[in-house]
């Protein structure tokens, strides 16, 4: 009898639930019981609530079970888990767990399937399809096929991949390079993380088809520092990548080169900006640059450079190997194909959603979110990180699609969905925002730079200091006692002066900045300072006087 | 020691934009990037000292003294506050008996505030020296630092 395969996955968020706890007792409690087993380590399906996820193969597929502990180990075993027994752990088969079935896997559809590292499971699911074809085709066909697909960088600003990478194709040039922007420093975003630890090849295979389309011979992938397992797995991929003939002088036996190296960041927000991260690929501090010179044209190391997040470059080889209509068709407006929505904060089912465009917020902060983890109503989701809006309930039926969330004046960002119950205090979500832009400024600007540190001041002063209580709904005649900070005197008339000195420092910072750090800061607190005025200690009142 | 830090300068000198790889190096051999390093730094790379200062200063990850022997973060950033890290951190110095951005006087810890590590699904999340610990709850808390010894 062959042993039987048992998957734990390995990526970080698993490796922080306990997953290598699990292992061991897995490993030792089947030797106990002379019970043979072939274990694997996948990738996390992205099922997060539910890691350590083990799933053992069965004649009826992939049966799980989460999320287990060590302790649960022995007792599971006893249950028939080689076998698929019952245990209140188990989820039933793991295609079928609804949060997964309903997605819509396109890019992540062999996420936590496969072995990270092994280019045999890559290759039997799918992998390397759109680098084969992509071979045989010019690099007029290539990007025809990359335009005609809708494909918009998913990194934030949503820009046409097809048109960046013509500008690098057209340019004449004796250099060109690829770079993958992995700094995901958006909180409640790791779609990058999960691609780099969990299908490293897709980034690798999309990364060469960039190269060959462009004509680049070298790439980087420039990996945030506090990501030291994505750093591992992406240098290991690589290497056997390149030994297997997937990168390096020839590409698959064609004239192609292209050579890919992993550098890490070190702890710097903004070097997530484009021309900051070249700035720091290049061995200085990771200031903004002013463009023009756009990076395709004068990029990294002055030479024309295509740059795109990892999500974007992983996109491609489905996109290749598909066909250009098939990824097309998905989504809706003028946004195709899919996205990794990324549920974080206080919600029950956290993990990764793969759909098209144009679902809705509450469809999946509901339907498979399953709402908050306290139990308590949703207050407010913060959309497309920290220089995201935060959206509130009336606006959670608005389809999640590039131009209609900019139409209420929000984003989507890299997808990253942060839920707050009704605990949460938006005047401080507010005050952080300002206090993170002005931790991570890269200095260049003074309304980011110096308008950031006025910003958290202005915010105290209106919620009158730190020790506010925050009762909702409550009338300015009743302000709590003024903490420190906050001016004595006429405090309303004082209070409104406040307001309207934010709003009219958001719009300088919005005018004044170079990047969108200092320009989209102000989304956050002015969305949490219209939506949700009473958390200010303000009336509706004064949210209209202001 | 120092013949150390010559050989990761040759090794670095003439890779492509060099600098950073070499002080994550320098940094992984010694714990930090000492000030003494800069001056050999500079030298090596052709950049003045404060260039390369210049460099390491800008950078939240890299150090120019070492950090206690065990380091704990703890994320403060918008996903892990929603699942309650604020609190989270005021018990963890409450626990070290040192505040955020601190070394304890002996040496043993360092605490410092994070942003994301990419564990937000399953906030709060937490890391100690290598190994990142997610959905920190307060009973978990007393495992985790217990586990290296540092809790005071
Ligand atoms: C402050 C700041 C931080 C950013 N951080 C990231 C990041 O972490 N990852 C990313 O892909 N793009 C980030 N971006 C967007 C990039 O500048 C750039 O638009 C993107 O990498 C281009 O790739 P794409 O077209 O594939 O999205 C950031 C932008 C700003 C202004
Ligand atoms: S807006 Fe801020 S981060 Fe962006 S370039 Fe200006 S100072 Fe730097
Ligand atoms: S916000 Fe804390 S891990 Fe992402």
């Amino acid at each position: 009898m062959s042993a039987v395969k048992v998957f734990v996955p390995c990526d970080s968020a698993s490796l922080a639930a306990g997953a290598d706890d699990v292992v061991a007792s897995l490993l030792s409690e089947c030797a106990k019981r002379g019970l043979a087993i072939d274990l694997v380590r996948n990738g996390s399906r992205g099922l997060f609530w539910l890691e350590p996820l083990v799933e053992v193969s069965t004649a009826l597929g992939r049966v799980a079970y989460g999320p287990v502990t060590s302790d649960d180990v022995a007792p599971l075993l006893e249950a028939g888990l080689l076998t698929g027994g019952a245990h209140a752990l188990r989820q039933g088969i793991t295609e079928q767990i609804p949060f997964l079935a309903l997605q819509e896997r396109l890019t992540f559809r062999r996420m936590g399937i496969t072995d990270p590292l092994s280019l045999a499971d890559y290759e039997t699911h799918d992998g390397w399809q759109g680098l084969k074809r992509a071979v045989g085709m010019s690099s007029t066909d290539l990007l025809h096929e990359v335009t005609h697909s809708g494909l918009r960088g998913r990194g934030g600003a949503a820009f046409p991949a097809g048109i960046k990478w013509k500008t690098v194709a057209g340019t004449a040039a004796g250099q060109k390079y690829v770079v993958c922007n992995a700094d995901e420093g958006d909180s409640g975003t790791y779609s990058d993380r999960m691609t780099m630890e969990g299908d490293p090849y897709m980034l690798i295979e999309g990364m060469a088809i960039a190269a060959m389309t462009v004509g680049a011979t070298q790439g980087y992938i420039y990996i945030r520092s506090e990501y030291p397992h994505a750093v591992a797995t992406m240098t290991r991929a690589i290497k056997l990548a390149t030994a297997a003939g997937f990168l390096g002088d020839r590409v698959l036996g064609s004239e192609h080169a292209f050579h890919l190296e992993v550098r890490k960041a070190a702890g710097s927000y903004v070097c997530g900006e484009e021309t900051a991260m070249l700035e720091s690929l290049e061995g200085k501090r990771g200031i903004v640059r002013a463009k023009p010179p756009l990076p395709a044209i004068e990029g990294l190391f002055g030479q024309p450079t295509v740059i795109n997040n990892v999500i974007t470059f992983a996109s491609v080889p489905v996109i290749l190997a598909r066909g250009a209509q098939f990824y097309r068709d998905y989504g809706m407006g003028r946004s195709h194909g899919t996205l990794p929505f990324q549920l974080a904060g206080n919600v029950k089912q956290g993990g990764l959603v793969e759909k098209a465009f144009g679902l809705t917020l509450r469809e999946l902060l509901y339907g498979f979110g399953g709402g908050t983890r306290s139990g308590r109503p949703i207050k407010a989701v913060q959309v497309g990180g920290p220089l995201g809006a935060y959206v509130p309930e009336a606006q959670w039926d608005v389809p999640l699609d590039y131009e209609a969330y900019a139409a209420i004046g929000a984003v989507l960002g890299h997808g990253g969905i942060v839920v707050h119950d009704d605990t949460a205090d938006m005047a401080s979500l507010a005050r952080y925002a300002m206090e993170f832009c002005a931790i991570e400024s890269c200095g260049k600007c003074t309304p980011c730079r110096i308008g950031s540190t006025r910003g958290v001041e202005v915010i105290d002063r209106i919620t009158g200091g730190a020790n506010r209580a925050t009762t909702p709904g409550r009338s300015q005649g009743e302000l709590p006692p003024m903490g420190k900070g906050a001016p004595k005197g006429d405090r309303g008339g004082q209070q409104w002066e406040q307001v309207v000195l934010l709003r009219d420092l958001c719009e300088t910072m919005v005018g004044g900045s170079l990047c969108a750090m200092g320009s989209m800061t102000p989304l956050p607190v002015l969305s949490a300072l219209d939506h949700y005025p009473e958390d200010f200690g303000l009336t509706s009142d004064d949210r209209q006087a202001a | 020691m120092p013949e150390q830090l010559d050989t990761l300068i040759q090794q670095h000198r003439n890779q492509a934009g060099g600098l950073m790889p070499l002080l994550h190096a320098v940094q992984a051999a010694y714990g930090c990037v000492s000030p003494e390093a800069v001056e050999p730094i500079a030298k090596g790379f052709n950049l003045s000292r404060a260039e390369v200062h210049g460099v390491i200063s800008y950078y939240h990850h890299f150090r120019s003294t070492p950090p206690g022997r065990t380091v704990v973060q703890v994320c403060q950033a918008e996903s892990c506050k929603a699942c309650g890290s604020d609190g989270l951190m005021a018990e963890v110095e409450q626990r070290l008996g040192i505040k955020a951005h601190e070394t304890r006087a002996d040496g043993a810890v360092s605490l410092e505030p994070v942003y994301c590590l990419g564990l937000c699904a399953q906030s709060p999340a937490m890391q100690v020296n290598e190994r990142m610990y997610a959905r920190v709850t307060p009973e978990r808390l007393a495992a985790v630092l217990s586990a290296v010894e540092v809790a005071a």
